[in-house]
């Protein structure tokens, strides 16, 4: 008779640890993600807002309030403008053939191949080398006077280019390394996207007697429309930061004695990533180096928005 | 069940110890494995040397480990840059920093204006040591009033002219040190050889690297260089930095210049190639010669600088304060600049000894190099640092220079003429502080 009570408040109280469970444990899950981001993503961008309105440097104790002077001298300093100059031309130049040449790779890998599994891992290669080894090696082919691209290009009559030295050639370089990076990471994605697109309506445009650049154009694009836009985003916000690569290349094609982190001596290929790391890590200038960083995030803020904006004229479904 | 618990915790019990030990061992940096030993009558102490460059050092580690069995020395070396500017971060955070760090003569009064961050040497005695060394070289590693001993010289950047004698003779220019020496007593003959060399078109060579060594050496055999006395920039109102800078670029204008940045990775090729028929040498640039131009062996040799003597880097070492072996640490520096070390140290490295009483030993005086084609190194630089004239150096030295660099860099690179060049490195000069 005592273990009826016994067993409704058992069954009560395991229908509170079940909404508990129901209501609480999602929360759980997720917090360790969040309380990472807490810490290493939200405290640290609330943190520098903070040390951008101070003049703040590592050498002194001493941090003084100045409020949105910081700001105010970026604003007229025009090796910022300089620098964002130089990440927006190495943006497009790296962004956009990229997405093309991986769309383009994507669609011919998802036809039928031999090897196919060979070819899709191959790609991914690129990706997993290490930033310094492809900088070093690109800067090598890269050389002005004993540099293999130079070499090729006096077959036919070039005179030796000063790669690094020019803003247009050094950003070349630049998109160049980023591209062989990233592109067939890209093509992947879009190869996944290609994938889910049904095979029917392939066969009926062949059948109709689409060519197969119609095909890609009229069918796989519109259908991939989703993964276009996350792609564009997520390369657009990658290529704002580049960083390394400008440093390394300034580093191994010489310049070393005017400090690789100017990117050239003219500043010619100083990206805003480089730029900030510049003002806060050779010149300790913290304040400043904070204000930039938050001057960054509104452009990629801004340079992702429009790009957003661009690539949803992609027309989705079929028409 | 429970027993195959058992036979896996072991295992994993102990490689989580391991990993723990491991982690103490690396992560601290500055080095303090003591505590295992303390058992033992001798602590076992770990000393971390952070240096950018071959110091030549080495070896006499080995030599104090047989005098010191309890010490054992790690050494750490970064790029020049990277080197010196970890040091400012790891003083300003008070961790990371090596027990003994090298610090070169643009950085100097950047550390001596913290005497806080560093060991006063004279704690451990070596004050006793300001006899053996050049005065201006001792001054140099003095906290600012002058009442702390912060820093002990190891090398004096006294400086000579190194060239190609094989690419000379093809130019046909003479190729003996002294009639070479003799083409240039200024800097104008020195760009004059220059067209002469030019004119001959020896193929893939030009006559000198970059113009940014050449720079600085003319800089240093000024009385004054980029500061006064009183530590305020005067790169504006210094005629002979603005001389130095128009000479500078008259070597670029005139096409002598095989553009390639020291230090960087394409120079180092064209030590290899022989690029340049010309390297402004300071004691330890023979160093690097022999090490990057391996197969040029007997084809380099010295000649006297042109424009009069000066000096062109060197060294000190340093302990930080957040050094846990302070008394070591000064014990090994005491040992790395002594007299006999220094001097075995030239020999094998070519940095010159900051102490004046070897100049005139003799095993010094005879020295000489087959790779420098017999060159008499040791009279050449001695007599560079004998007639050495001092010069203040403020405390942002290397970023002076960096910034003048990139002018100089601008102008080779054909972006600015050397007007817009130099308008632009004085705004950045005023942005320095």
């Amino acid at each position: 008779m005592t273990s009826l009570p016994l067993a409704v408040s058992r069954r009560r109280r395991r229908g509170v640890r079940h909404t508990l469970d129901m209501r609480v444990s999602p929360y759980a899950y997720v917090a360790p993600f969040f309380l990472l981001f807490c810490a290493f993503g939200l405290f640290p961008l609330i943190y520098t807002a903070w040390v951008s309105l101070h003049e703040w440097t590592l050498l002194s104790d001493e941090h003084a309030f100045v409020g949105l002077d910081n700001f105010s001298t970026l604003l007229a300093d025009g090796y910022f403008w300089n620098a964002t100059f130089n990440t927006l031309s190495i943006g497009v130049l790296s962004t956009v053939p990229q997405l093309l040449l991986a769309i383009w790779l994507g669609h011919l890998l998802n036809r039928r191949l031999r090897l196919q599994t060979l070819f899709r891992i191959s790609l991914l290669l690129p990706n997993v080398t290490s930033v310094v080894a492809v900088v070093v090696i690109f800067s090598q082919l890269f050389g002005r006077d004993f540099g293999m691209i130079n070499w090729v290009l006096s077959w036919f009559g070039a005179g030796s280019i000063d790669w690094a030295a020019g803003t247009a050639t050094s950003h070349i370089a630049l998109s160049t390394m980023i591209m062989w990076r990233w592109t067939g990471y890209n093509a992947l994605i879009f190869l996944a996207a290609m994938q889910a697109v049904p095979r029917e309506l392939y066969e009926a445009a062949t059948i109709d007697g689409a060519s197969n650049f119609t095909q890609l154009r009229k069918i796989t694009i519109p259908m991939i429309r989703p993964t276009i836009i996350f792609v564009v985003i997520v390369s657009t916000i990658g290529a704002m930061q580049i960083i390394a690569e400008p440093l390394l290349f300034g580093a191994s094609t010489g310049g070393a004695g005017g400090g690789a982190a100017s990117g050239g001596p003219d500043r010619q290929f100083q990206t805003l990533a480089l730029f900030v790391y510049e003002q806060g890590f050779t010149k300790f200038d913290f304040g400043y180096a904070s204000a930039a960083s938050w001057l960054m995030f509104l452009v990629v803020v801004v340079v992702a928005g429009i790009n957003y904006l661009l690539s949803r004229r992609v027309k989705g479904g079929l028409t | 069940m429970a027993s195959r618990y058992r036979r896996l915790a072991v295992p994993l019990i102990t490689a989580s110890f391991l990993a723990l030990a491991t982690a103490c061992g690396s992560g601290g940096g500055g080095g303090d494995t003591a505590a295992t030993g303390a058992a033992q009558p001798a602590e076992k102490v770990k000393l971390t040397v952070g240096l950018f460059g071959d110091f030549g050092f080495k070896p006499l580690y080995e030599e104090y480990k047989k005098t010191h069995p309890n010490i054992e020395i790690v050494e750490n070396v970064t790029q020049f840059n990277d080197h010196h500017n970890n040091l400012v971060k790891r003083l300003a955070t008070n961790a990371g920093a090596g027990d003994v760090e090298a610090v070169e003569v643009g950085y100097i009064s950047t550390f001596t204006a913290q005497p806080a961050k560093f060991t006063d040497l004279k704690q451990y005695g070596l004050d006793k040591r300001q006899s053996d060394y050049l005065d201006w070289k001792w001054q140099q590693g003095l906290s600012k009033d002058g009442q702390q001993v912060l820093g002990l010289g190891t090398d004096v950047g006294g400086l000579a002219m190194c060239y190609r004698k094989d690419l000379f003779k093809k130019a046909g220019l003479p190729t003996d040190r002294t009639e070479v020496g003799a083409l240039w007593p200024a800097w104008e003959q020195y760009i004059e050889t220059g067209k002469k060399f030019a004119a001959a078109n020896v193929a893939g060579a030009k006559f000198v690297d970059a113009p940014g060594e050449i720079f600085r050496a003319m800089v240093n055999q000024a009385p004054v260089g980029l500061y006064d006395a009183q530590d305020q920039i005067i790169v504006a109102s210094n005629p002979d930095v603005k001389k130095a800078w128009d000479l500078s670029n008259q070597l670029t204008q005139a096409g002598l210049t095989a553009k390639l940045a020291a230090f960087s990775p394409p120079w180092n090729t064209g030590f290899a190639k022989g690029s340049f028929a010309t390297i402004i040498c300071p004691a330890w640039m023979t160093g690097f010669i022999q090490e990057q131009a391996k197969d040029a062996s007997g084809k380099w040799d010295i000649a006297p600088v042109p424009g009069g003597s000066g000096n062109s880097g060197g060294s000190h070492l340093m302990i930080p304060k957040q050094s846990k072996h302070p008394k070591e640490a000064a014990e090994l520096i005491d040992f790395l600049t002594s007299k006999d070390n220094q001097a075995k140290v030239f020999k094998e490295e070519g940095t010159f000894p900051s102490i004046p009483a070897l100049y005139d030993d003799p095993s010094i005086q005879n020295f000489t190099k087959p790779f420098f084609g017999d060159a008499p190194i040791g009279k050449i630089y001695s007599e560079a640092a004998k007639s050495l004239k001092p010069q203040h150096l403020g405390p942002k030295e290397a970023d002076l220079r960096v910034v003048i660099g990139d002018g100089l860099g601008r102008v080779e690179q054909g972006k600015q003429t050397p007007d817009q060049a130099w308008a632009q490195v004085l705004e950045d000069v005023k942005k320095i502080k």
